[in-house]
Formats: C-alpha cells, structure tokens, sequence
C-alpha cells in the first residue's frame, strides 16, 4: 500500500510537470526491457510460439474462402513480396470509410469486399493468424505509419486520448508511458508503450493478442471504461501510437511477459 | 489446426551433444477454470509427449494441468548415428500429433 501510494505520488508530481515526449534517440522497444529467456524466445523462429500464429496464417492465406471462392494468394500472390512492409503503414487510411483502419479490419474488408466472406471475429485464431503472417512479412522493416496527410487529424485525436486523464485512477497513457517508462509497476517494466510487435505473443495471455486487446487492458487497468473492439476511438490510439514509434523496427511476431 | 515447430540440428559429428527443441500448438486448458456462469471448463491438455530416435524410446516426458499453453519442450542427446527422430504428443479427448527430423553424423 505504501508503496502504491508512493507511486500515486510520483505520478501527481510528473503529472503537476506536464508530459514530457520522449526523445527520439532515447525510444525503446519492450524487446529491451524483456530478460534473456523472453529475448531467446523471440528471437528464434522454432522457440518463438507466435510462429505457431505464422504458420496458421499461411494456410489460411493459401485456402479459398467465401462465395467469390478466392484465397488472398489468388490475389496478392507472394506474400514475401506483396506484403513487406504493409503491415509497417498501418493502421492506414480506409478511402472507402474515410476513417483509418488496422491491419485486421483491413483484412475483414478485403474478406468482405473480394471473397465474399462473412468478416472474422476480432481475436478469432483466424484473424490473429492472418494478421501475424502479413505483419511477418514487415519484420525489420522501419514502421511509416501515419505519412499519409489524410491522417493527421486522426492522429491529433489518437494523440489527445493519449493525453488524457480518464478513469478512476485518473490517468492517461502518457503519465506512464512518457514519464515513468523507467520505473516499475508491481515488479514489471512500464516501458515506453511502442507497439512494435503485433500482433504478439504475451506469455500473461498464454496466446498471440492484437493491439486492441493490449489497450483494452491498460484502459481496464486505469478502471476506465475499454472501448469494444474496433471503436474508432482504439483504432486512432493505434495510429497514434504507430506514428509515435515511426522509424522503429517491426519485430512481429514479438514475445512479451 | 495444430503445428509442430521443431528444432534439430541437420548436421552433427559422431558423439556430439545436441540440442532438441519442440514448441506444439495447444490450449492446456487445466480444469480448474469455470465459465461466466459457473460451469468448470473441462480439462484439455497433452498428457504425454515422446521422442524416438531409429524407433528406439530416447526421451520421455509426463504433461500437468499447470504446463503453460503451446509446451516448449527442450533437451540434450548425444549423436551416435545418422537417423530419424520422431516425435509423438498425446492428449485429452483424442489428441495426438506427431512430427519428424532427420539428423546426418559425420
């Protein structure tokens, strides 16, 4: 308790300071604050159990589907080519909606527009798994989302969210995430909040997660309200955050504790 | 959809020690969890995974409820010959799945 208290305090303090944006030589991804094991397990393709996702992902982009009886391969073709570096520009905007859209509604458009598919539940092993075996395809590759000028009203937005109190904790993204990303909550690293790696294997879930479900954790555990699953309001987080960690390597499938 | 990563080497000189590692696609859902409206899932998890090397038993091991989901399975044998491994995980309600990787000794 004492100690809780003491964090509450250094958070009222950083917060009374105002939310001081991380340098871009000094960004970090979580990969860096993991132990040895947890790197070991990313880092080789037969340890890592999100390359389970992977190899999912790749039958399923190989298999047609839906009434138009089409596999994504009738249509993109190599993956190692038609997808490097997609996953890197997302979330991405949707000229259709007018709004951005992630990598997995993207890939429940495309199901919908061009097999004639009924559209995937969001964290089904299906779309995980397609989702893991595009974003693969970028590993390495330097993240660019948010280039595109039609986002950048999205971006302010996913930004001001970042920025804002919210919940019965009264904290919002960045009293962690840029002020305190070199402490320790309960024992675990609060890292800089970098979504380098997902869709990503978090041993805590014992399963591949998308981003959403990250977010919705850390909103649930500043006892706020999470928004559903494909809110517009997660998605231009999403975009923020991707935007935030431009330049940054894709490492997906990454491994977290 | 269940996978089998596995990890052996393809070369080794005669009497080196290698390492084998085996990650397999599995829930491991432990039977002591209960549904939102208080029925127990049921329990679901490998219960015994075995290594042969040229048909002979070389590694053994017993799965528990409290195994993480998707074992990763790791360890050490000593290379006399050039052959094949095979490698079997068995479950509850019918699991099974098995894999195999060859090794060449120099």
């Amino acid at each position: 308790m004492r100690s809780f208290s003491a964090i509450t305090a250094a958070l009222l303090v950083a917060g009374a300071v105002g939310a001081t944006e991380i340098p871009q030589a000094e960004r970090r991804s979580g990969y860096s604050f993991m132990k040895p094991d947890t790197r070991a397990m990313q880092d080789e393709d037969t340890a890592n159990p999100g390359m389970l996702w992977v190899l999912d992902g790749e039958a399923l982009w190989k298999r047609k589907s839906g009434a138009a009886e089409k596999a994504c391969a009738d249509c993109h073709g190599d993956i190692s080519t038609s997808m490097k570096g997609i996953a890197a520009r997302y979330p991405a905007f949707d000229n259709a909606t007018g709004r951005p859209i992630d990598l997995e509604q993207r890939i429940n458009s495309c199901r919908a527009n061009h097999q004639q598919a009924t559209p995937l539940p969001f964290e089904s092993r299906e779309l995980l798994a397609l989702a893991a075996f595009v974003a693969r395809q970028s590993q390495g590759v330097p993240i660019e989302t948010g280039a595109d000028p039609q986002l950048a009203p999205f971006i302010a937005k996913g930004r001001e969210l970042y920025m804002q109190r919210q919940g019965q904790l009264n904290l919002g993204c960045t009293n962690c995430h840029d002020d305190n990303w070199d402490k320790r909550l309960a024992g675990s690293a609060i890292t800089q909040g970098h979504p380098t790696g997902y869709p990503l294997y978090r041993l805590e879930w014992q399963s591949l997660g998308s981003l959403q479900r990250r977010l919705r954790a850390c909103i649930t555990g500043i006892r706020a309200q999470a928004y559903d699953y494909g809110a517009p309001e997660l998605v231009e987080l999403e975009l923020y955050l991707m935007s935030r960690a431009r330049e940054m390597p894709m490492e997906t499938p990454a491994v977290r504790p | 959809m269940a996978s089998a990563l596995i990890n052996v080497p393809a070369k080794a000189k005669r009497g080196d020690i290698i390492e084998i590692k085996t990650l397999m696609s599995h829930i491991m859902e432990t039977g002591y969890r209960h549904t939102a409206t208080g029925e127990v899932v049921p329990r679901d998890i490998i219960t015994s995974f075995t290594c042969r090397f040229n048909g002979a038993e070389i590694f053994r091991a017993d799965l528990f409820p409290a195994i993480s989901a998707n074992p990763f399975i790791t360890f050490f044998t000593t290379v006399t010959q050039s052959g094949k491994f095979e490698f079997e995980w068995i479950g509850d309600k019918g699991f099974s799945e098995t894999a195999s990787a060859s090794i060449t000794v120099e």
